[in-house]
């Protein structure tokens, strides 16, 4: 392994041109993207993920900036003389070619001779089970087997990186989970960087190595899926990777390690001390629905987090029950309580309830 | 009972206007060929087979010079057709249905006004020829009318739109991001074009082919206003028959055998061509 990124972008901005006016798709662009990485772009629809990627495959010219592969410059280099290759979210099968000559393509192009053809593209048709089907059509496939190869289409040219756009997005939820796990697998085994666009949270959490998450042009936060779940560094972040219960504060005191806000009379918000935290500062402070715990009557615990409230709707969902509580601190609260114990114990609506949380659970956004 | 009855209910309108006017004169037609007389003691059906034998004989020329006309108008009208449908496909933006417009606006004028227009362009002394043989670039003997290339000129004008929509369908069609892939994929853009875009328009090259290869085979109007004693296409020559010379067994002969002629050159040809094995030849 070198330290030379695979994918390196430099002070990068793109603007597309509408209606005679130049509209920004991004704004500013620095990311490096390690070899062998599995990273995710993602973000909502007009976010400049797509624009990102299609910059690496070639297909757009930044505004400014470069595009480095490998260490190499390849800013306005064609699409065809870049060693990447890209999964279409339509997939873009070649609908005249079999299953053979659509795997095959990209080697022929490159002059590969045939039977080193005939052996990549069998062992790449073996990895992404599709052996048997070579003869076939298109059009005579699947929905997830036209997606296998479209995968193998790309990656038996063993590129420097695989683009991936939202490749499972026309899939049905329970394949979509099965390829999730599949490409994850492949990646392992293939060793090449995978570069995965999506505006679906859930596929970035589960399959990254690192995600960027962008909005408006810019990257808000780029990080492990553990960090942007649990650490979440803007408001947007917060709000678009899972559920978050926002609680905007005035610091009242601080108790040894924890900060304490007083959002309204016998409640409180702990937050862990940290650089910028101080007395009279105002705080945003983000917590996860699955960390807080929901009691029907008053705990006597103090080393907690403790707001009051009336249940306003819940939602059983099997594993767990959801409840929505509207807080004396103004904002509606997300609880996502497991059903271990008895389901004798879900609280009704209308009910008043108590919800605590420990104070590492407390995430001051931004500080 | 309502629901077996209804497709036939629905087919019952077409079905007899078909029968109509295109069953029963084609009976009546084949019928005529085989029949003997003359204008004034009327026709008797005799089975008199030979007609075929002595028409195609006498015609032999002016049948060749059809399918070959017809032949060379497509060819023609592809190599001018692809590069049009290929811009307002890839090109036109917001503007297609504007472009598309202008491709068939020639067709608000009647075929023949259009081609006397011609006519009237290409002549001697016409706004073409007059300028350029007065600068001495042409000499004072060089025509154009009466030449294959008026009329070959003419076929190829008047079934333009024939070539170029049926190509554009099948342009219009293709998932760009479909040649996306094959620049993806190590393609320049000349082998994209090569290998995905061209066998992909295939099909709407064949249908342009079916839609003026037929008519201007067997067209006539060109030929009479354009052509000359040199260019005489069948479709002339069945005119006169029927028109001029009233031998009505010739005439008819003659037009069945060139929709035989015809019919088995379609056949042929979406035989050797059919749009399925047409990708799989353009996929080797």
């Amino acid at each position: 392994m070198t330290t030379t990124p695979a994918i390196e972008f430099v002070g990068v901005r793109k603007d597309y041109l509408s209606h005679g006016e130049s509209v920004p798709a991004v704004r500013s662009l620095d990311l490096a993207i390690a070899q062998g990485e599995f990273f995710s772009l993602l973000g909502p629809s007009g976010c400049g993920k797509t624009t990102t990627m299609r910059m690496v495959a070639g297909f757009e010219d930044p505004s400014a900036g470069t595009v480095f592969l490998a260490g190499r410059d390849v800013t306005g280099v064609a699409p065809n003389k870049r060693d990447v290759n890209m999964v279409f979210q339509s997939y873009a099968l070649f609908p005249h070619l079999t299953v053979l000559q659509n795997v095959s393509f990209g080697l022929e192009r490159k002059k590969v001779g045939k039977d080193e053809i005939r052996r990549r593209v069998g062992a790449m048709l073996e990895i992404v089970s599709l052996t048997g089907m070579e003869k076939r059509h298109p059009r005579e496939m699947s929905g997830g087997q036209q997606q296998r190869v479209a995968l193998a289409r790309a990656l038996v040219n063993e590129p420097r990186a695989l683009l991936l756009d939202e490749p499972l997005g026309a899939l049905d939820l329970k394949l979509r989970q099965q390829m999730q796990v599949e490409l994850k697998r492949i990646q392992r085994e293939v060793g090449i960087t995978f570069v995965y666009v999506t505006h679906d949270q859930g596929e970035a959490l589960t399959m990254s190595d690192r995600i960027a998450v962008m909005n408006a042009g810019l990257i808000e936060q780029l990080g492990t899926p553990r960090e942007i779940y649990e650490k979440p560094s803007t408001r947007f972040v917060a709000g678009f990777i899972g559920t978050s219960n926002l609680i905007d504060g005035t610091v009242g005191h601080l108790d040894g390690d924890v900060a304490v806000l007083e959002p309204a009379p016998g409640e409180r918000v702990l937050v862990p001390v940290r650089d910028g935290i101080r007395p009279g500062g105002t705080l945003e402070i983000s917590v996860r629905p699955e960390k807080i715990d929901l009691h029907r009557n008053a705990p006597a615990t103090t080393g907690t987090s403790l707001l009051s409230g009336v249940v306003t709707e819940v939602v059983y969902h099997g594993t767990s029950t959801n409840y929505t509580v509207a807080t004396s601190a103004g904002a509606d609260f997300t609880v996502f309580d497991q059903n271990a114990s008895n389901a004798e114990d879900l609280a009704s609506r209308g009910e008043r309830v108590f919800l605590t949380w420990a104070p590492q659970h407390s995430y001051p956004i931004g500080v | 009972m309502r629901r077996i009855l209804a497709p036939y209910l629905l087919v019952l309108p077409g079905g007899l206007w078909l029968l109509l006017f295109f069953v029963v004169p084609m009976a009546t037609m084949l019928s005529l060929s085989l029949q003997e007389g003359d204008i004034i003691n009327g026709y008797v059906f005799t089975g008199h087979w030979q007609t075929y034998v002595e028409s195609i004989q006498g015609y032999q020329t002016q049948l060749i010079r059809s399918l070959v006309y017809g032949a060379i108008t497509s060819l023609i009208l592809i190599v001018l057709s692809f590069p049009v449908a290929y811009w307002i496909a890839f090109y036109g933006g917001r503007r297609k249905p504007t472009y598309l417009f202008l491709i068939l606006l020639p067709f608000f004028v009647s075929f023949v006004l259009r081609t006397i227009s011609w006519r009237m362009i290409l002549t001697d002394d016409g706004v073409l020829l007059h300028p350029l043989k007065e600068a001495g670039l042409l000499p004072e003997s060089f025509h154009l009318l009466g030449t294959p290339v008026a009329v070959i000129g003419g076929l190829v004008y008047n079934f333009l739109p024939f070539m170029v929509l049926p190509i554009y369908v099948a342009l219009e069609r293709i998932d760009p991001r479909v040649v996306e892939a094959a620049r993806d994929l190590y393609a320049s853009p000349l082998t994209a074009f090569r290998r995905v875009i061209l066998p992909l328009s295939l099909p709407g090259v064949f249908a342009g082919v079916l839609m003026t290869f037929v008519p201007a085979s067997s067209d006539y109007v060109n030929a009479e206003l354009l052509g000359g004693t040199g260019t005489t296409m069948i479709g002339q020559v069945i005119q006169s028959k029927f028109l001029t010379s009233s031998d009505y067994p010739s005439a008819s002969a003659l037009a069945f055998t060139l929709m035989t002629v015809l019919l088995i050159g379609v056949f042929a040809y979406a035989r050797a061509l059919g749009t399925d094995d047409v990708m799989k030849v353009a996929a080797r």
